[in-house]
């Protein structure tokens, strides 16, 4: 079976400063890895290499079509969110429909994206992420700011996109209900 | 790309930010006369070269919302991972981003030469100074926009990179509307202004790139 992502030997280096290095993962469909360590150890970095958004100082990076949620929203503040999921959705080919109901955002589909909460942001992001389709996901602190009701729809999505043959690596601070998800470590 | 270039002209249109640069353009035209007094051959003689001032500084105005908001709110790093390439998504905001620009400019030089009783032969190369010019403004903004997103205050340093790089636009733009074609503005007019639009691409692609590290 191919992987998902698979790094090697990665180096991480951000304004001069070594974050990590050395660091192999390999992520095959189904898997799950939890990133986990201090403020500023290199979480969203690693996060970030993955994404192919930064380049590794060393070693290879080698990654399928990935979705990220990070701490932007990437939505038109202006458009209602249907509007502006829809956008994201359409360029992957595919409809926003059925992500925003996984994340508990049917009432809101004619809501312009800038009068939502915080956690209704996380889940706005989320949605944007379970409609894309793509094999990987990359989450960064996918649970921050959402209720007890929104982190059980987000175990739920991201333990029904495994059982996809999907994968998922994320940076967390809390438990996200991943079930025997490996646990990267970066010390 | 024709969706990208469609959300640029949504983003254009949303909150009037489209007709700014235009209004601005309109304000100066009306503020010039005054500026000079009421003597017609004088407003005819000079009128042209104020025009094209006014859209150079026109130009400048929408700096600020075309890349920074869009790198802000993550939708550049979105598009990467679409496998969008950082060129492909600034020649599709070029596009976007003259559609919104040039031709309302155009548009509102018809007032605005009236406003300087420029006769119809010195309106029509106004007009067709602003068709070939219009493109290279608009690629100016881009990259200046492109190179000063992220940074805070940018304004003024924006204003200070994409002034003097017009400066060929202005002096063949006025020059073909004060003597006419046969004078070879207009081939330099739009050699520069073809210059601009192709290296703008690849300047705001190399920028949108660099600001991510």
């Amino acid at each position: 079976m191919t992987a998902l992502l698979r790094l090697e030997a990665v180096t991480c280096r951000r304004g001069g400063r070594l974050l990590f290095e050395g660091l192999n993962l390999a992520l095959a469909p189904g898997e799950a890895a939890v990133l986990t360590g201090p403020n500023g150890i290199g979480k969203s970095s690693l996060i970030r290499l993955a994404a192919g958004l930064l380049r590794p100082a060393a070693g290879t990076v080698e990654a399928a079509p990935a979705a990220l949620a990070d701490d932007k929203l990437a939505l038109d503040e202006a458009r209602t969110l249907h509007a502006a999921l829809g956008f994201w959705a359409s360029l992957d080919g595919r409809g926003p429909r059925m992500a925003i109901l996984a994340m508990g955002l049917g009432h809101l589909v004619d809501a312009p994206v800038r009068i939502l909460s915080t956690g209704q942001r996380k889940r706005a992001a989320l949605a944007r992420v379970i409609a894309s389709g793509a094999p990987l996901w990359l989450l960064d602190e996918p649970a921050n700011g959402l209720d007890s009701e929104g982190q059980e729809r987000l175990a739920a999505a991201m333990a029904e996109h495994r059982a996809g043959g999907g994968a998922i690596l994320a940076a967390t601070h809390q438990p996200l209900g991943l079930d025997d998800a490996r646990e990267v470590a970066l010390a | 790309m024709i969706a990208l270039i469609l959300r640029e002209l949504r983003l254009a249109a949303t909150g009037g930010a489209a007709a700014l640069p235009v209004v601005f353009f309109l304000l100066v035209a009306t503020l010039f006369p005054f500026a000079v007094g009421p003597d017609g051959p004088l407003l005819a003689r000079t009128g042209g070269g104020a025009l094209w001032m006014a859209a150079l500084l026109a130009a400048l105005l929408p700096v600020d919302r075309l890349v920074e908001p869009d790198r802000a709110a993550g939708v550049l790093d979105q598009l990467a991972l679409r496998g969008q390439s950082e060129e492909s998504v600034a020649l599709a905001k070029l596009i976007g981003h003259w559609l919104s620009f040039g031709p309302p400019l155009m548009l509102a030089a018809l007032p605005a030469a009236a406003l300087m009783k420029l006769p119809a032969e010195v309106l029509l190369r106004l007009e067709l100074g602003l068709a070939v010019g219009t493109p290279g403004l608009a690629a100016l903004t881009l990259g200046v926009s492109a190179l000063t997103a992220g940074l805070r205050r940018s304004g003024a340093l924006a204003g200070l990179l994409m002034l003097p790089l017009a400066v060929p636009l202005l002096i063949f733009g006025a020059g073909l509307v004060e003597r006419g074609s046969d004078a070879g503005a207009l081939p330099l007019l739009a050699a520069v202004s073809l210059l601009l639009v192709a290296g703008a691409p690849f300047v705001a692609g190399a920028a949108i790139r660099a600001a991510r590290d």
